[in-house]
């Protein structure tokens, strides 16, 4: 025997969570390619649109049988995609109006049809179209675990399960078999068309996944949990990898980790806080969907906006170490060969990166502190210091010799280029071959270590 | 029976004249102030609409008013909590107003500070906002104090419960969006049109973007309660749009916007007063639909009709310059069988025969019985696109290389369209390149 508790959860939260689960990772999937073509709002769009679709088939057939509500949300979703487009390139609009207009009044006719269906004693429910029905999905399996996984007890798995599941397994095929050519269209579609891949073909291809997924994804989970899913797990791998293999697998797996702790924080997390109820699950995932978005946001190692932040600060402190350097060489050159902590602070200003630069030019050995509260370089300070002096040389001299400019206008152009690098890592600076002065008669320091400078 | 419009309308559609009295204003307070509120909402609808539109920011709508629905439960639930009523409107509707702007500074985050694209932003920004505002609602429904009510109105709109009060007060907002877009017109048509030169010359491009989400923002809160979230993006787009194709000038865009908002508002509030079970966000949203399926249709220019009667026009133009160089080939002395020259053509008869009754008309061809002739003006005309045919062929093969980007025009398809200008220059360029032009028949 299976215990009640587990019982209760196997056949109450397993199946919708499963569902939802299901359900997410095919919106996941198609999404991560919305997401990359910049049409994420067609999701959007068509989970709108798809309202007067579902009544019209529930008023005509007069009931909620599965297949004419699908085929009827189907229709009203292509109907909506060729709409959209017809109403972009004959009016001349951007596609966000033209959806904005299609997808709109689509929605009021659907709001439209419902009121007038209620007036003939039909209960259709706008909320099930937002919210789904995640609750109403529940299996009753024989009550031994032997029997559970069973055939005939598997049979009775309800029916939104293996819609879910099945569209999920058939958007798994779809992108396996087309992936090179879904890859090829999404980043080149012109290359792709003229190779032989019909680019309109393939995104027509995945318009009808996207409508299929939504339709498919609509009775169970409703339109929110749709958009939420074919929009936030697809901007969060973007976040996470470069790669599109990645970003597919990451976005699908992101879908179905959001869905899943989404679900169960909706059923548990209320009677944790001593609540009894439990809270709308669809609107939940979203959530939860939304909250990795946001960490993703702040922490994604390469693209979150810490890191960001921090490789900002990196460079402002490497700049203001370059700057300390540069200044103390020409305090040397003016025969001056210590300064004190205060002058060299004052040329720097007193900001976190000139501070931080200065902490680690002398934790790298570059300026030494004296006895007497004063900074002299050392000989590897001036080694890299003449290095920096020489590039800022050498820019002037390009700036007068090469773009003309007046030689009193040049030195706070060659102050930013000083520090230009290669993204490899040796200092740009023009070629240097045969001149010794700037153009304000300032020696140009020898080029030490004439292997490792490039010419920009 | 003292109205005329009554009289006119008699018994026999008793709802045909109760919209009429709607419609004139005469059907009780309420319903009248409803119907002024709405006419004035879907005006300013129309004018921040077409700010927005023009700006590109058709979409940013949908995330403002998606992000509102928090802010509305949250503000009810702090009410409950706090003791007082919850559902005094200003109050729902300044949360509102608060958690969507919220949402519109969030899509601007996302923009700005990562990799993502705008639609993402807003579309993750409207998904995770909705979420949490269905989370709320739910949370509402289980507490003690009070059932959720009137909150799902906000949704899909109510404009019948709408009080006097409340259409007064989104009259009233409706009013302060138009008063503020003709004050600041001239700035707002800068920005809209090139922002850069706005900025370059000290214009507050930010502030007056920010103007304009304003608008939005007051638009969509005025609107929720009416029409519901989700209709009032299309009381902000529809109508933009529509006006958009019917003329390329603000002032006309702004003037015509205004009036598709205000007559959907007025039509569509009137009849849902009258029928009943019809939501009057849905009729507003649908009358405007159908002016801009007409407009799309009939508009001059950008319409579907303009566009199909522009490809006519270049089809017959194309064909009866074939049908003239057809003549020209076979003998521009002699006439030719009707009925061959037409076969040949290899359009469908009808357009053939469309196409020579033009040429006809211009004094091109003339006719005799079954036999077609070239007239004077007809040989020049003809002489002049076969001239055009052999300068654009000679073109190409002498100067392939020039004409890069031009080598994919067949000279079949480019000798109709070769201005004169096009044609001199072409000229010049053979010319220089020491090839004698075809020879220009005299006229």
């Amino acid at each position: 025997m299976i215990p009640t508790p587990i019982y209760q959860f196997i056949s109450i939260d397993a199946p919708a969570l499963l569902t939802a689960v299901a359900a997410s990772v095919a919106c996941g999937l198609l999404g991560s390619f919305l997401v990359l073509r910049r049409v994420s709002l067609m999701g959007d769009a068509i989970s709108h649109a798809v309202l007067p679709g579902l009544v019209l088939a529930f008023l005509l057939t007069g009931t909620r049988a599965p297949l004419p509500m699908f085929l009827g949300a189907a229709a009203a979703a292509g109907l909506s995609v060729f709409l959209i487009e017809l109403v972009r390139r004959l009016g001349r609009m951007e596609s966000g109006a033209a959806m904005g207009v299609v997808f709109s009044v689509f929605f009021a006719l659907g709001v439209l049809l419902i009121e007038r269906a209620a007036a003939r004693q039909v209960d259709l429910d706008p909320d099930c179209v937002l919210n789904g029905m995640l609750e109403t999905i529940f299996w009753l399996p024989p009550q031994r675990w032997e029997e559970l996984l069973t055939w005939s007890a598997l049979a009775d798995l309800p029916r939104q399960l293996w819609v879910a599941g099945g569209m999920a397994a058939l958007t798994c095929l779809f992108i396996a078999a087309f992936f090179k050519e879904l890859r090829l269209s999404s980043f080149d579609p012109g290359l792709s068309s003229a190779l032989g891949f019909r680019a309109g073909a393939l995104n027509a291809a995945l318009m009808a996944f996207v409508a299929a997924a939504t339709v498919a994804s609509f009775e169970a989970v409703g339109s929110i949990l749709v958009i939420a899913m074919l929009i936030c797990p697809a901007a969060t791998a973007r976040l996470l990898t470069d790669r599109l293999s990645m970003h597919v697998a990451l976005s699908g797996i992101i879908a179905a980790l959001s869905a899943a702790a989404g679900y169960l924080l909706a059923a548990f997390g209320p009677r944790l806080l001593g609540s009894e109820h439990a809270v709308s699950a669809p609107g939940m995932i979203a959530v939860v969907c939304g909250a990795s978005l946001a960490i993703a946001v702040l922490a994604a190692p390469r693209h979150g906006v810490i890191a960001r932040l921090l490789r900002r600060a990196d460079l402002a402190a490497t700049i203001a170490r370059e700057d300390a350097l540069g200044w103390l060489y020409r305090r040397h050159e003016a025969g001056e060969s210590a300064v004190t902590q205060q002058a060299l602070r004052a040329a720097l200003g007193h900001a976190r990166p000139a501070r931080r630069g200065l902490r680690s030019a002398i934790a790298q050995g570059e300026i030494a502190p004296l006895a007497d509260d004063r900074l002299a370089l050392t000989d590897r300070g001036r080694e890299r210091a003449a290095q920096l002096i020489r590039a800022h040389r050498l820019w002037e001299s390009y700036l007068v010799d090469q773009a003309g400019l007046r030689p009193d206008h040049v030195h706070d152009t060659a102050t930013l280029l000083e520090h230009a690098r290669d993204p490899r890592g040796p200092r740009l600076m023009p070629d240097g071959t045969g001149r010794l002065v700037d153009p304000h008669d300032q020696p140009i320091p020898p080029d030490l270590a004439a292997t490792g400078i490039q010419r920009p | 029976m003292t109205s005329p419009a009554a009289a006119i309308l008699g018994d026999t559609s008793s709802l045909a004249a109760e919209v009429w009295r709607v419609l004139t204003l005469r059907a009780g307070i309420n319903t009248t102030t409803v119907l002024i509120g709405t006419t004035l909402l879907g005006i300013a609808g129309g004018v921040a609409g077409s700010f927005a539109l023009l700006r590109k920011r058709a979409l940013m709508s949908d995330a403002l008013s998606h992000a509102t629905l928090p802010g509305v439960a949250l503000a009810f639930i702090l009410a409950v909590v706090l003791g007082f009523e919850g559902r005094s409107l200003p109050w729902l509707l300044t949360g509102a107003a608060l958690s969507g702007v919220l949402g519109v500074l969030t899509v601007h985050a996302i923009k700005r500070g990562t990799r993502l694209p705008e639609d993402a932003a807003i579309g993750a920004v409207l998904s995770v906002f909705f979420g949490a505002g269905i989370v709320l609602l739910s949370v509402i429904q289980t507490m003690q104090t009070g059932s959720q009510g009137g909150l799902k109105s906000f949704i899909y709109g109510q404009t019948a419960a709408l009080q006097f009060a409340d259409a007064a007060l989104l009259g009233a907002i409706a009013l302060l969006v138009i008063i503020g877009a003709v004050a600041l017109l001239k700035e707002l048509a800068l920005i809209c049109f090139d922002d850069s030169f706005a900025r370059v010359g000290g214009w507050p491009v930010d502030l007056l973007d920010a103007v304009i989400m304003a608008g939005v923002v007051l638009v969509t809160v005025a609107g929720l309660h009416a029409v519901g979230l989700i209709l009032v993006i299309a009381m902000l787009i529809v109508p933009a749009a529509a006006a958009r194709l019917w003329t390329d000038r603000l002032r006309s865009m702004l003037l015509i916007a205004g009036v598709i908002g205000g007559v959907s508002g007025y039509l569509g509030s009137a009849v849902s007063a009258v029928l009943p079970r019809s939501p009057a966000g849905a009729v507003i949203v649908l009358t405007a639909g159908a002016i801009f399926l007409l407009s799309l249709i009939a508009a001059p220019r950008r319409g579907a009709l303009a566009e199909a009667a522009r490809r006519w026009r270049i089809a017959v133009s194309v064909t009866r310059d074939h049908l003239l160089r057809d003549l020209l080939e076979r003998g521009p002395d002699r006439a030719h069988s009707r009925r061959t020259i037409l076969r040949d053509l290899g359009n469908h008869p009808i357009i053939a025969r469309l196409v020579l009754s033009s040429a006809l008309r211009r004094g091109l061809v003339v006719r005799d019985n079954d036999a077609l002739r070239l007239t004077q003006r007809g040989l020049i005309e003809a002489r002049r696109l076969e001239r055009n045919h052999q300068l654009w062929e000679l073109y190409l093969i002498t100067h392939a290389d020039v004409a890069a980007s031009h080598v994919d025009w067949s000279a079949d398809a480019v000798e109709h369209v070769l201005s004169a200008e096009l044609v001199r220059e072409l000229e010049r360029e053979l010319a220089r390149a020491g090839v004698d032009p075809p020879r220009e028949h005299a006229a």
